[in-house]
């Protein structure tokens, strides 16, 4: 057993997260928060100017087509080698979707053209195409529909309109996931922005930038139905979950770091506030939940990379994980830092409200412990009786 | 990255169990281990399994063991707890004085120490705490000092596991009088049957003598039986108080056994309950929580092992391990109990006449003492803050 990271993997995450310090700092993503910035889920101005020249150099580092095929003008690399790079999003609080284009949407064109879909005529050199274009960072892509929050991911698009999907206004391409017709199952379909009809939802973290999706499912944009699409679906709520892991990892990280910053030059009764046990205990119990975490994503990211069987719950195991370890970072850390915390001008709340998202997304924590809870029993039963209970 | 086991690992784990479905005595036949008749059982396997040379696979062969990597060990603890093999009675020397003397010791006290430790033929305890040093170790005051080319040691140690019937005591002694905390300290290699040597047995909650004190008032101990340099003891004793004592001391599947039996012990009981809706999904969460932590532990475990054996020295991430394990064995146990009801409390026959703790409860009662032994979790909170994080010094 090598349970580790490459050099190579080692190294493009590294090199990912210098990027990002230059390229998504507090000050870039807080101008997205910011009430005077105008819609930011629209694209034109400085803050879409931004997006765009964020999304290039990650591009440059082969981020975005990470999981597309050499001959799709990707790097052939698996999940192990994006977990890592996710996780530095995470850090970073990346408003862009790179989780959406190259966690979910790239391994699934990916895997479509890969794969011989009974489920009906697929555009096959349409989606050659976008995820060419996607994998070069020609486009960007995202994801909705998808209600991971169930036991069994649910659609949640419904008269024609899929909510809460991120990176609206910023994304060309959506995979959205609609109920079939005539109660025939899901489909899944790929939606070209200029399609829809697209209104932007105010949410807590702008950043995301959320907005509602109005359009027409057509044959000609589906991409699955039937029995492939439940499939289909089920592995884009996992992608989900293993991606948002990775993306809580690094959050909970910065926000931990931050208050230990913090708890080092805050000084009251004569000395910094980090002396103090109460204050060094909280941070010791977000850091030890962090650590603990963190093997169980990367191990998710494996099993998908090497398609093992058991691979739904080692991503609901490690969302749970991540979810709860990101909870208790963001809720320590606001504790830690104080009244000041609490505040705007701060940037903790940069972070802490891409986690409160992420947390929540993909699966909460107690939905993911109640899936893996459901298959453990399932594999328990019928075998023999437990030695030493 | 590659979580699969290796062909030669997947042998080494068939080896064992085979093994030991062959030779393991049924679980919980053994008397405690805090008795002399079950302390001399489980001697008894130790040296079964030594003398198939499994009791200590990860030592060189030199000294009994099989030059098993971490993994194989992992692999190893994995079939011993899946098959419900005894306690360690041997722990103490094997887990904890092993890899300082393999680190520390000369050829001489290797050869002299290990194989009769590996045999069990001699059983170790640790003279650490005293009275007024717990937690703070540096505060010992039991004290060694030269007397005609040898050391005299005078002093007390308390909480030693295992005291009343162990052969040897590993201890740290305060030699130069004239150095303070952590400095001027010795690592001493001590029988319990030498003149001067005092043990009495202290009583616990649960009834059992699991530990004593131990009182040394004049006792002599040569040269030879001090392990590292004279006045290094503190680094000699810390020096495997990191990542490799964090692994050795409590492998995974101690948690992942328990924690699969956890969810066993729900699904039987919950039809049996008859619990309400709101009941059940509360204790389901609780259930699952525990579940998953132990996958967790296990898992950064092998993440750990794997970065050990690339070469990589794991620092203060290791502080971690401590306050984890022993949480997640207090969780699966209360959960344990909570699930038991009303019965929980009640003792069973335990064989010999008398009665004692189900397996449960007496899982409960010693998960209680987790958070306590090898270090607080207080004092593993400040160390991953300070060296984690860090954060000041108080």
């Amino acid at each position: 057993m090598e349970f580790a990271f490459t050099d190579d993997q080692r190294e493009l995450a590294a090199a990912v997260r210098q990027v990002l310090e230059r390229e998504c700092t507090p000050a870039d993503l807080r101008v997205l928060h910011e009430a005077s910035t105008p819609d930011p889920a629209a694209v034109g101005g400085d803050a879409g100017r931004r997006s765009r020249e964020r999304w290039r150099v990650l591009a440059e580092l082969g981020a975005t087509g990470l999981l597309a095929p050499e001959g799709a003008g990707g790097l052939g690399l698996d999940d192990v080698a994006l977990v890592g790079v996710l996780e530095e999003a995470g850090r970073a609080a990346l408003p862009e979707p790179l989780a959406e284009t190259a966690g979910l949407v790239v391994p699934v064109l990916a895997g479509l053209l890969e794969r011989a879909t009974p489920s009906g005529p697929v555009d096959g050199d349409r989606v050659e195409r976008t995820l060419a274009t996607l994998a070069g960072g020609g486009s960007v892509a995202t994801v909705g529909g998808v209600d991971a929050g169930r036991r069994h991911p649910v659609v949640t698009t419904e008269n024609g309109v899929t909510p809460r999907v991120v990176a609206t206004g910023l994304a060309d391409v959506a995979v959205l996931v609609a109920g079939g017709r005539d109660g025939g199952g899901p489909e899944v379909h790929l939606v070209d922005g200029t399609a829809a009809h697209t209104v932007t939802t105010p949410s807590l973290d702008r950043s995301r930038r959320l907005g509602r999706w109005e359009w027409t499912p057509d044959p000609a944009t589906r991409l699955s139905a039937g029995e492939d699409a439940v499939d289909l679906l089920a592995e884009l709520a996992d992608r989900g979950a293993v991606t948002a892991a990775a993306q809580l990892l690094g959050l909970a990280d910065r926000m931990i770091t931050m208050s230990a910053a913090y708890a080092v030059d805050r000084y009251q009764f004569g000395r910094p506030i980090g002396s103090f046990q109460a204050v060094k205990h909280q941070l010791a119990d977000a850091r030890v939940r962090l650590e603990f975490a963190r093997p169980a994503t990367y191990r998710a990211a494996e099993s998908f990379a090497r398609r093992r069987p058991g691979r739904s719950v080692d991503a609901a195991m490690a969302k749970s994980l991540a979810s709860d370890a990101a909870d208790v970072a963001s809720r320590v850390a606001l504790q830690v830092h104080g009244a000041i915390g609490y505040t705007f001008e701060c940037d903790l709340h940069l972070f802490m409200k891409r986690a409160w998202a992420l947390s929540a997304s993909w699966g909460d924590a107690v939905t993911q412990r109640a899936r893996v809870l459901a298959q453990v029993l399932a594999d328990r039963r019928g075998r023999p009786a437990a030695a030493g209970g | 990255m590659d979580l699969d086991f290796t062909p030669a690992e997947q042998a080494f784990g068939d080896e064992a169990r085979r093994w030991l479905e062959a030779h393991a005595p049924p679980p919980g036949s053994l008397a405690s281990l805090d008795t002399a008749d079950g302390f001399e059982a489980h001697r008894r396997w130790e040296r079964t399994m030594y003398d198939d040379r499994w009791s200590v696979v990860n030592w060189p062969s030199a000294y009994g063991g099989r030059d098993a990597s971490t993994i194989e060990w992992l692999v190893f603890e994995e079939e011993y707890y899946r098959v419900g093999a005894p306690k360690r009675v041997s722990q103490n020397g094997i887990f904890l004085l092993a890899p300082t003397m393999l680190e520390y010791g000369t050829d001489a006290q290797k050869a002299r120490f290990l194989p009769p430790m590996a045999s069990a033929d001699e059983i170790w305890c640790q003279g650490w705490s005293e009275p007024d040093a717990g937690s703070d170790l540096a505060g010992i005051r039991s004290r060694a000092r030269r007397e005609g080319g040898r050391w005299v040691l005078d002093g007390q140690k308390t909480w030693c596991s295992r005291g009343a019937f162990a052969e040897w005591c590993f201890a740290i002694f305060r030699s130069d009088p004239e150095a303070e905390r952590h400095h001027g300290l010795t690592y001493f290699l001590v029988p319990m049957d030498a003149p001067g040597v005092t043990v009495r047995p202290i009583p616990q909650l649960d009834g059992e003598t699991g530990f004593a004190e131990v009182f040394f008032e004049g006792v002599v101990v040569p040269d030879d039986q001090v392990l590292g340099g004279v006045g290094d003891g503190w680094r000699v004793a810390m020096s495997t108080a990191g990542s490799e004592r964090g692994l050795n001391l409590r492998s995974p599947a101690r948690y992942t056994e328990a924690a699969g039996r956890l969810v066993d012990l729900y699904a039987d009981r919950l039809a049996e309950r008859g619990d309400a809706a709101e009941t059940a999904s509360a204790l389901a969460d609780d259930v699952a929580r525990a579940y998953v932590d132990a996958e967790a532990y296990r898992l950064h475990t092998y993440w750990t092992a794997s970065a050990l054996s690339a070469g990589h020295s794991v620092g203060a991430e290791a502080s971690c391990n401590k306050i984890f394990w022993s949480e997640t064995d207090l969780a699966i146990h209360r959960l344990a109990l909570a699930l038991a009801g009303p019965a929980a409390e009640e003792l069973v026959p335990d064989g010999t006449g008398g009665f004692s703790p189900g397996p449960w409860l007496e899982g409960y009662l010693f998960a209680l003492a987790g958070p306590i032994y090898a270090g607080t979790n207080e004092i593993q909170r400040n160390v991953v803050a300070e060296r984690l994080l860090g954060l000041p010094r108080g």
